[in-house]
């Protein structure tokens, strides 16, 4: 990378950084006094804004990098994150964004709320809320790390140090400023920037081969060193049993976590009802596809165009594939077209990082104020403090937690890091909520165990995967106290914690609550009661 | 057909016997025993599982094909494209397909009737905590309580 790249893509990201800014202070003129405007930007998104916001939540970089460079690097095995990425949307579409519209107030919580008792209710869902949404942040942040280490040429640990520190304190005051408004609207304009992006590069890869995708996919076959293997399953995930179930266990984590992703649920109180949530979802699902079938010719493309060796010289995991594609699409290393092409890139790629940060941080203080402080203040008998003032701290407090841990995981893989992000939202946020809006049996103990026995697992198998110790590159290398095999702990915990929310609720003393539950069922088929 | 009789049902009968008349809770268990919401409930429930299930079985069969049976996926079918490369692209084609399939449906078979439900519970329970039922509190304005999809009817 030479000068002016790193010139142009610096200008193009701050560029973004003030928009974003004045974005932030615009809305933040308006009233943010009432947590619907903080939390849900009034309600008066069209569904066509929110989908697009939706999709600019869900594209983060670890997609338009990561899944790139991997398919770049192993080709089919890579496209297979893709398909689980999307098909996950027929969840969300089918089962909870209705429903969730029409019960749910702003986080989770407020949903199970809806018919269970509320304070234990809160406190689990409240924490496991915020741990899924630190996990992600943490990998997003990562990201950022690693994408400015490339920019500026070379892997200086300073930079991407004060790379995380800046992004983090960036996405403070974006939240603290703006709520829902302006988070939403930066999610929009970056959205339209990587849709414009991709599809731009797309084009040109497309040119380059004379439109003949059979052409493509040879010649990548071809130069990635694998021949015909590279166009099938198996070079990454096909070595062994335990890298199979592994895969498997991703594939689960992946089509289950989204509908349980805090910042995705929270999306859905920003539209006025149960069908602007719907429509919302339908145009999302048409963008992210669309996204995602172009991120596979993008792999596929720089497999061709520059070969697995070249890319995999640059970056050992891929994330650096598509920058040096466009580099190579607009006219090489040294020209104009290129340079620019490859600062557009970067800088939709950084711009990516923190509008999904801000989303991300925006749930989780929801979260803490609106589930946590809200319910544990009030056994203190002591008035509820203004729960929005305590959003905007908890939005600066989620802020520094995420780039403390930031700092320490710089050397996790960032794929990996989303990967387990999805794994405990499927195992504890999903299984509560499918319950609590179908099972008219589901008692609060049955809640709470389910969340518990969800998340509890899921950590803990983590802890003791071979991505903690006893693995060249693992946490902690010199340690080995590895007993879980697995890198993804979806295939147990995801079970186990449908599992505990079962036996919770046939073990209750007290049945369901009938009342409360023709209330929630009621509320969720029509909207009857809705916020 | 059916939604001329889902709107004649609707009409909530104040619940007779100890429920007091005004119990909010008591209108929404009559609403839940309704023939007009069991109606909505029944159609969101017979297009939604069966989907559910066909779509997860579909995507956990790829992943176990890619998984456990990679030489049948590599399998060429024409120039460069094989069964694995298909049958991702088929993924998502048939999501895409759900998507719409759905969208259609709910609009179609679902969302009048279900307007219509939330129309009758909203106009019950207004009553309920406000005698004088035109009276409506101050800084809530029509909007607030308009019924689903009062802006957005296409």
């Amino acid at each position: 990378m030479n000068g002016d790249h790193q010139g142009l893509a610096l200008t193009l990201f701050s560029v973004f950084v003030v928009v974003a800014l004045a974005i932030s202070t615009w809305f933040g003129r308006e009233r943010q006094g009432t947590p619907e405007e903080f939390y849900a930007g009034g309600r008066l998104f069209s569904p066509m804004e929110n989908g697009f916001a939706i999709a600019g939540d869900y594209m983060s970089a670890a997609s338009f990098l990561g899944i790139s460079g991997l398919i770049a690097l192993y080709g089919y095995d890579g496209m297979l994150y893709s398909v689980g990425f999307l098909v996950a949307w027929l969840v969300v579409l089918f089962l909870v964004a209705e429903l969730v519209r029409n019960c749910g107030r702003f986080t989770l919580a407020d949903v199970l709320a809806a018919r269970l008792r509320e304070r234990p209710v809160r406190i689990a869902a409240g924490a496991s809320s915020v741990v899924v949404s630190v996990l992600y942040l943490v990998a997003q942040m990562v990201g950022a790390g690693s994408l400015v280490a490339l920019l500026l040429g070379g892997t200086d640990g300073r930079a991407r140090g004060w790379t995380v520190v800046a992004v983090g304190a960036l996405m403070v005051v974006y939240v603290t400023v703006g709520g829902m408004r302006a988070t939403t609207w930066i999610q929009i304009v970056k959205a339209v920037l990587l849709m414009g992006g991709t599809a731009t590069l797309t084009v040109l890869v497309l040119v380059r081969f004379h439109g003949d995708v059979s052409a493509l996919l040879g010649t990548a076959a071809d130069r990635s060193g694998h021949g015909r293997a590279f166009l099938a399953p198996g070079l990454r995930y096909g070595h062994d049993l335990t890298s199979r179930l592994d895969f498997i266990s991703l594939g689960l984590a992946l089509v289950l976590g989204t509908a349980g992703l805090p910042h995705i649920l929270s999306r859905f109180s920003t539209v006025p009802t149960a069908r602007a949530a719907r429509r919302s979802v339908v145009w999302s699902i048409g963008l992210i596809g669309g996204f995602y079938l172009m991120t596979i010719v993008l792999g596929f493309g720089a497999a061709a165009v520059l070969g697995s060796d070249a890319v995999r010289a640059s970056s050992a995991a891929g994330n650096t594939a598509v920058p040096l594609l466009a580099l190579d699409l607009g006219g090489g290393a040294g020209s104009t077209g290129g340079t620019i092409l490859f600062a557009v890139v970067a800088a939709i790629a950084f711009a990516t990082i923190l509008a999904v940060v801000a989303g991300v941080t925006l749930a989780s203080s929801a979260s803490v104020a609106h589930d946590l402080y809200g319910t544990l203040r009030r056994r203190g008998g002591r008035a509820p403090r203004d729960e929005v003032t305590v959003a905007r701290a908890a939005a600066a407090g989620t802020g520094v937690v995420a780039i403390g841990l930031g700092l320490l995981a710089q050397n996790l893989n960032v794929a990996f890091l989303v990967g387990l992000a999805f794994a405990v939202a499927a195992s504890a946020n999903l299984p509560v909520l499918l319950y609590s809006l179908f099972w008219h049996r589901f008692t609060t103990r049955g809640a709470v165990w389910s969340v518990y026995g969800g998340l509890v697992p899921a950590v803990v198998l983590v802890l003791f995967s071979p991505v903690v110790s006893g693995a060249p590159d693992a946490v902690f290398p010199g340690l080995d106290f590895r007993l879980f095999p697995l890198e993804n702990p979806g295939l147990v915990s995801v079970p186990l914690g449908f599992l505990a929310g079962w036996a919770g609720t046939v073990t209750s003393r007290q049945g369901a609550d009938a009342a409360a539950h023709a209330e929630s069922e009621v509320r969720s088929l029509t909207g009857a009661g809705a916020a | 057909m059916g939604k001329r009789e889902g709107r004649r049902a609707v009409t909530v009968q104040p619940p007779t016997g100890a429920e007091s008349p005004h119990d909010a809770a008591g209108i929404y268990r009559e609403v839940q025993r309704s023939a007009a919401f069991r109606e909505v409930r029944g159609r969101y429930r017979r297009f939604v599982f069966p989907a559910t299930v066909a779509f997860l079985l579909w995507y956990l069969a790829y992943v176990l094909a890619a998984t456990l049976a990679p030489e049948v996926m590599a399998r060429p079918v024409m120039g460069a494209l094989n069964v694995a490369m298909l049958a991702g692209l088929a993924q998502f084609a048939s999501t895409f397909l759900l998507t719409w399939a759905y969208a259609r449906h709910a609009r179609l078979r679902r969302d009048p009737a279900a307007m219509e439900l939330r129309w009758a519970v909203t106009l019950e329970t207004l009553q309920d905590t406000r005698p004088r039922r035109l009276e409506l509190p101050a800084g809530r304005g029509p909007a607030a309580w308009r019924p689903a999809g009062g802006g957005d009817v296409r």
